[in-house]
């Protein structure tokens, strides 16, 4: 009983990055943009966000530095795409070389200049973003533990979500943002400034998957810098944007689900059944094809798919 | 009063080159409904996007309600009030009627006030909607009524349609006109275009003719005939009289016997039928769009395989056959989808591409031999009188008719035995379409089985020996168009049989 409550925890810990990449990425492709981008927007932000961390010892400046990191690296994006109507998918594929790359040099050269050799967080800050203890309710048997015992990101990321889903589905601005993906032309007839909402959604888009990159950086590795933090998340949280099925809600479900499968190796006690533990390594792109598979079967049966019909078609008015 | 909108001079240059409108004159009261005619090609389009802020004219002024604007964006149009509706509707197939409706409005409405207040509208005009459904399980008509009703939720007083019969029935040209009607009387002004003569004379109170980018007049309708119209539209007179040569028809080439065939998701697009097409005849299918049509071209060209039944050609059974075997055998296709370019052409390529798409298979070797294509576009671009600059130009960039011309130029020109063409004239000029017929007559005559998928019942009706309607995949009838009403086949293309319609 204790070892599940336990495996439930991580596994929610350890979704925790990948629902800012997947909602962060349903927003970009709501606007119609396919961004395979995610991984670059992350690692900058993650470098962004430690770096920041690291010099002011500050948690707030450090998530905002981490949520400008990764705007502005999918303003690169934005620009490219919307503006100059550059291929979507080749466009994406570079930005994610491009923010890993630059991540790395920064990290790097940071190293470098450190007089041990290495990056660790300051006192403050790791304090800050260790996992919760509220006297009294963490201490609750179960529950407390299940609730209360996370660090700051996961509730973060989830109110996120929330928020989000219930920006794109109840709101009119998010009835406008939907359209746009749906059918630009009819977005644009209708009055709506479709280039201006396309940067601003794939802008906070690239915020919150910054975000999610600081949790790579700061979290994951005990707060110690290390290149490629975000190794390969960013990849799994854009196919999770599919599984999720474009609703922020569901990308909580989802991350979780996908959380629970990073960290299943560790959970499966030895004594009962040996598996290498690459096959683990493997289950959660092991899982991504299977969801790619099981969704495009899904096309033709009556479940409503939410994907956007103009997904990866750049917009220009005068065309025909 | 002033008018609700005046065009002064307007000029439109695509490329430097391409003049789509050259001085255009053009005025709109309100309280009347303008007819915009002309040719593919002619600008009425490229005008229409201009007045909708989708282009932005090289010259000239445009006056609403007597004052000077710019319109740069479709934004500023619905600021000025004027909605345009689309030929392609432009809806979000998967919202709701509502949220379609409430698209790009900034005011607050409650879900209830806000049902109320289209229930209001739709009173007012004769409409009927349910908000709730969804754009994707509407019919075509049911789509232009959330069109219309959108536009006129957002403030709209000028209203501008583009070919907006084009996909519905006579019965709901016939609605369609009496909310037009009724719009008028409240005061809106509207411009609509279409290549329907008919149509025109019906609905308009003026006519503004457009030809190769130039208005050439504006005529009171009254006081026109269909004869005058055409002859401003093309520049000089035409015959306005479909022909209907009278050939033997003895053998039957094709026999389809009960046929069905299955949709993706399991419905039945085409339910049980049978009927025979004939040497040398003209066989009409008329029915709403949907109901089958599509289905039967890709089974009978094996693209699609049927659950039941059975294709005879000459005898021989070619259900289940390679779509090159079907080919082979002398049976030709051209299908004209909504998009135009959808099925049969690469719009990438060029004309001898694709004329060589058809016909490379007949040349020895490994490479290409481009020659005879060359020679073959050559000539279709002077029979058909192809409009393009050259025949290396991508027939993406060719207008629709011209596209059509050379689908239906390139299966003629492969000399076929069957012939299957659907919606070849659609959204074509009075023109391309009267070559387009000849062009079937032609075949006719050869002793080719021709069948045509139309959407015109006054063209089925003159051109056709024989018509079948369709109705949800199922034949409410074959008529002969020369005993028969089109108000009848229409009834038939809701589902009344033939017994009752013709009562």
């Amino acid at each position: 009983m204790d070892m599940i409550i336990k495996f439930l925890c991580a596994a929610i810990s350890s979704g925790t990055p990948l629902l800012f990449g997947t909602v962060g990425e349903i927003l970009n492709e709501k606007v119609g943009h396919l961004n395979l981008g995610v991984e670059g927007m992350m690692s900058v932000g993650a470098c962004a966000g430690f770096m920041a961390g690291y010099y002011t010892d500050n948690f707030l400046i450090a998530i905002l530095a981490a949520a400008v990191g990764g705007m502005l690296t999918a303003f690169i994006y934005a620009l490219l795409t919307v503006t100059f109507m550059t291929n979507q998918n080749v466009t994406g594929l570079t930005l994610t070389i491009f923010g890993v790359g630059l991540a790395n040099l920064i990290g790097v050269f940071a190293l470098a200049q450190s007089p041990n050799g290495t990056l660790k967080l300051p006192e403050t800050i790791t304090a800050t973003i260790a996992n919760l203890n509220i006297p009294g309710l963490s201490d609750i048997p179960v529950i407390g533990t299940l609730l209360f015992s996370y660090n700051p990101f996961v509730y973060i990321g989830i109110a996120i979500a929330i928020l989000l889903q219930f920006y794109l589905y109840k709101t009119k601005k998010g009835l406008a943002v939907r359209s746009i993906g749906e059918n630009p032309a009819t977005a644009d007839a209708v009055g709506i400034n479709v280039n201006l909402q396309k940067y601003l959604n794939i802008m906070l888009g690239g915020a919150v998957c910054g975000i999610g990159g600081a949790y790579c950086s700061m979290i994951i590795n005990g707060g110690v810098w290390i290149n490629d933090n975000v190794g390969g998340l960013g990849w799994i949280a854009a196919a999770l944007v599919i599984f999720a099925n474009w609703k922020p809600g569901m990308a909580i479900f989802g991350s979780f689900v996908f959380g629970a499968l990073r960290v299943l190796k560790f959970y499966i006690p030895k004594s009962v059944i040996e598996i290498p533990n690459a096959f683990f390594d493997m289950l959660p792109f092991l899982m991504t094809a299977l969801v790619l598979v099981v969704s495009s079967a899904r096309k033709s049966s009556q479940r409503k798919s939410q994907m956007p019909s103009y997904l990866g078609v750049n917009y220009f008015r005068e065309d025909r | 009063m002033p008018y609700a909108i005046e065009c002064k001079k307007i000029t439109k240059i695509f490329g430097n080159t391409v003049i789509a409108n050259d001085e255009i004159e053009l005025n709109l009261a309100y309280g009347e409904i303008l007819a915009l005619l002309g040719e593919n090609g002619s600008g009425k389009t490229t005008l229409m996007n201009m007045l909708s802020g989708i282009y932005h004219p090289d010259k000239g002024e445009i006056f609403v309600d007597g004052k000077q604007v710019s319109i740069n964006s479709p934004a500023d149009a619905k600021a000025l009030g004027i909605g345009m509706i689309h030929q392609h509707f432009k809806l979000v197939e998967s919202f709701t009627a509502g949220d379609n409706i409430l698209l790009g409005q900034d005011k607050k409405v409650k879900k209830s006030v806000f049902e109320a207040e289209i229930k209001k509208m739709c009173d007012e005009i004769g409409l009927s909607i349910d908000p709730n459904k969804r754009v994707s399980d509407m019919s075509v008509s049911e789509k232009q009524t959330t069109e219309i009703l959108k536009v006129l939720y957002s403030g709209a007083k000028i209203l501008i349609l583009d070919e907006p019969t084009a996909v519905l029935t006579p019965q709901e040209i016939e609605k369609l006109f009496d909310i037009l009607r009724k719009m008028k009387e409240q005061g809106c002004a509207i411009i609509i275009i279409t290549h329907k003569l008919q149509e025109v004379l019906s609905i308009s109170d003026r006519v503004t003719l457009l030809r190769k980018g130039k208005s050439v007049g504006t005529v009171i309708t009254k006081e026109t005939t269909p004869q005058q119209l055409t002859e401003l539209i093309v520049g000089h007179a035409v015959e306005l009289k479909i022909e209907r040569p009278e050939v033997e028809h003895s053998e039957t080439m094709l026999k389809i016997v009960d046929l069905t065939v299955k949709k993706s998701d399991g419905g039945l697009a085409i339910n049980d039928i049978s009927f025979e097409l004939n040497r040398g005849e003209i066989l009409g299918v008329a029915g709403i769009a949907g109901s089958g049509q599509k289905e039967l071209c890709e089974c009978i060209a094996g693209l699609l395989p049927a659950s039941h039944g059975a294709i005879l050609y000459k005898k021989e059974n070619i259900l289940g056959k390679e779509p090159l075997e079907i080919t082979q055998r002398g049976i030709s296709m051209s299908f004209v989808p909504e998009d135009r370019l959808g099925m049969g052409l690469v719009p990438s390529m060029d004309l001898v591409d694709n004329v060589m798409l058809k016909s490379y298979r007949n040349s020895d070797g490994i490479f290409v031999d481009k020659k005879p294509s060359t020679e073959l576009a050559e000539k279709m671009v002077e029979e058909l009188s192809i409009v393009t600059p050259n025949i290396s130009t991508p027939v993406r960039r060719l207008s629709g008719g011209n596209v059509q011309k050379v689908l239906l130029g390139r299966e003629i020109a492969s000399e076929p035995n069957v012939l299957i063409t659907a919606y070849p004239v659609r959204g074509l000029d009075i023109n391309s379409s009267y070559m387009i017929y000849s062009l079937l007559n032609e075949q006719k005559k050869k002793g080719v089985a021709v069948m045509f998928i139309g959407e015109d019942l006054d063209v089925l009706c003159a051109l056709c020996d024989r018509v079948m309607v369709l109705c949800h995949g199922e034949i409410t009838g074959i008529v002969d168009p020369r005993q028969v009403k089109k108000e009848q086949i229409g009834l038939m293309m809701t589902g009344m049989k033939y017994e009752e319609a013709v009562k």
